[in-house]
């Protein structure tokens, strides 16, 4: 019965969504503010739900013993952070900005800068001609990487336009071919989920 | 409804339809008959089988490596994702799969996520799945957990997990953006079979030379299908086939006419704009 119910609202929120995309109607507008509205406060409550279950699975894993520092760090931050925030304020100049600017937002610099590493190692195993097409990708990759460089245009007049010719006719149309599949899946995917076909987001079954 | 009552709707009242999204409706109307034709009259076909997708084949190999060795499977969607999203959906659907198989291996399934709602789903899928297989017992709530919904934050704790925990198998499939080399060259670097698969094109390059298997295109919604092997499922993944076809034809039409129109000189008296 439970499930029945929430297939009858998948249903009715789908199509009426489907619906009010095409309508410039301020009731329908009016119906779309109010499904992003209802979807903020439905997400507010899910956060909470989250906050919680990290807070309690750090705790039980502390106790356990399983990677204690990292969970102590974990859940200093997490506390911390919303005290700071409440004690003093968070405006320019307040302690909340400063960690921000001053811890958070450097570790995250330092996340995102491994990925040059990452890239020059997945480029490094990626690109050893070993077939035929890994060959053309290898070709073709020096290439690019060639043209894009200071030294590409002073050694080849025509090393760019080749370049471009890469990226704008063969790799373009394998991109749209694969865009044209992904929106042709979620087309019919969204459609399985809305008619109730595809069940699996309510835990599968029939 | 049909395009033309549509039309007589929106020239009595302008705002009810708006007429600059009716190719949009037309292609979706289209789309839907196609959807419901080939999923309600596939008895009168038989059995309709999808090719061998090399990705999803190995889905039993990962579970397997598993358990055999050990370790966990680590499963996460990804950043750029949130539950609204088909590919989200579509990952779920390769989750319950998953899930039921780990159940029935009695291996430890982990998934990081940076959504709440995306982990209140998975938690019910997971927990749905163990429960069919018979095996309630060996769900874990806490492996299906939030991390944090900072992109590089959300990157630095799978990160974190994957390097810890060394699973046997890292699942990859959702909506990725940025942390997805991050995460497929840290899962390469403790020796876990990859299977990935994402709706982004630029990150798709970034999975085929870090991982083992990717899922390209509509590969990644396909899957619920194939792994299932449930009819009616399979058979909108043939209404997909027949829509390409159909916009093959489209696509080859155009060209035609546009070289006609420019060999002709007749661009700007085309009836058709491209």
């Amino acid at each position: 019965m439970n499930r029945r119910v929430a297939l009858v609202i998948c249903f009715g929120f789908g199509v009426v969504m489907f619906a009010q995309y095409f309508s410039q109607h301020p009731l329908a507008r009016g119906v779309n503010q109010a499904v992003l509205e209802y979807w903020q406060i439905i997400f507010a409550f899910a956060l909470l739900l989250g906050v919680v279950s990290f807070f309690q699975n750090n705790v039980r894993q502390i106790r356990h013993g399983s990677d204690r520092p990292y969970r102590i760090v974990s859940l200093i931050g997490l506390l911390a952070m919303p005290v700071v925030a409440v004690i003093g304020r968070i405006g320019a100049g307040s302690p909340f900005l400063w960690i921000f600017e001053n811890v958070q937002a450097p570790m995250q610099s330092t996340v995102f800068a491994l990925l040059a590493f990452f890239v020059a190692s997945a480029s490094f195993r990626g690109f050893r001609a070993r077939s035929v097409p890994a060959a053309i990708l290898l070709g073709a990759a020096i290439l690019i990487l060639l043209s894009r460089s200071a030294i590409g245009g002073p050694l080849s007049g025509w090393l760019p336009d080749a370049a471009d010719w890469i990226r704008h006719q063969p790799s373009m149309a394998a991109r749209r071919a694969i865009l044209i599949g992904i929106g042709l899946g979620s087309l019919t995917t969204s459609l399985r989920v809305i008619v109730g076909i595809e069940r699996t987001w309510l835990g599968g079954g029939k | 409804m049909s395009g033309s009552l549509l039309l007589v709707i929106a020239a009595t009242d302008p705002a009810w339809f708006d007429v600059d999204k009716l190719p949009v409706l037309i292609a979706a109307i289209v789309s839907i008959i196609v959807i419901f034709y080939a999923t309600y009259h596939r008895s009168r076909r038989g059995k309709f089988q999808v090719r061998e997708i090399a990705g999803l084949k190995a889905v039993e190999d990962a579970i397997g490596r598993c358990t055999e060795m050990a370790r966990p499977l680590l499963f996460t969607p990804g950043w750029g994702g949130d539950i609204q999203r088909p590919t989200t959906i579509a990952s779920m659907n390769i989750l319950a799969h998953v899930a039921e198989k780990t159940a029935r291996y009695d291996c430890r399934l982990v998934y990081p996520t940076h959504d709440p709602v995306i982990m209140t789903v998975a938690q019910e899928v997971t927990r749905e799945a163990y429960a069919q297989t018979g095996c309630a017992d060996r769900y874990r709530q806490d492996d299906i957990s939030y991390v944090t919904s900072s992109q590089f934050g959300y990157a630095a704790a799978v990160d974190g997990l994957i390097s810890r925990l060394k699973p046997a198998s890292v699942f990859l499939l959702g909506t990725f953006e940025a942390e997805s080399l991050i995460l497929a060259e840290t899962g390469n670097n403790v020796g876990a079979i990859q299977i990935a698969g994402t709706d982004s094109t630029i990150q798709l390059s970034f999975f085929i030379v870090a991982c083992d298997y990717t899922l390209i295109g509509e590969e990644l919604f396909a899957a619920s299908g194939y792994l299932s092997g449930d009819d009616s499922i399979l058979a909108s993944v043939r209404a997909q086939d027949m829509l390409k076809v159909l916009i093959g034809l489209l696509l080859v039409v155009a060209v035609v006419w546009n070289t006609i129109c420019e060999l002709t000189g007749a661009t700007e008296q085309s009836w058709w704009s491209f």
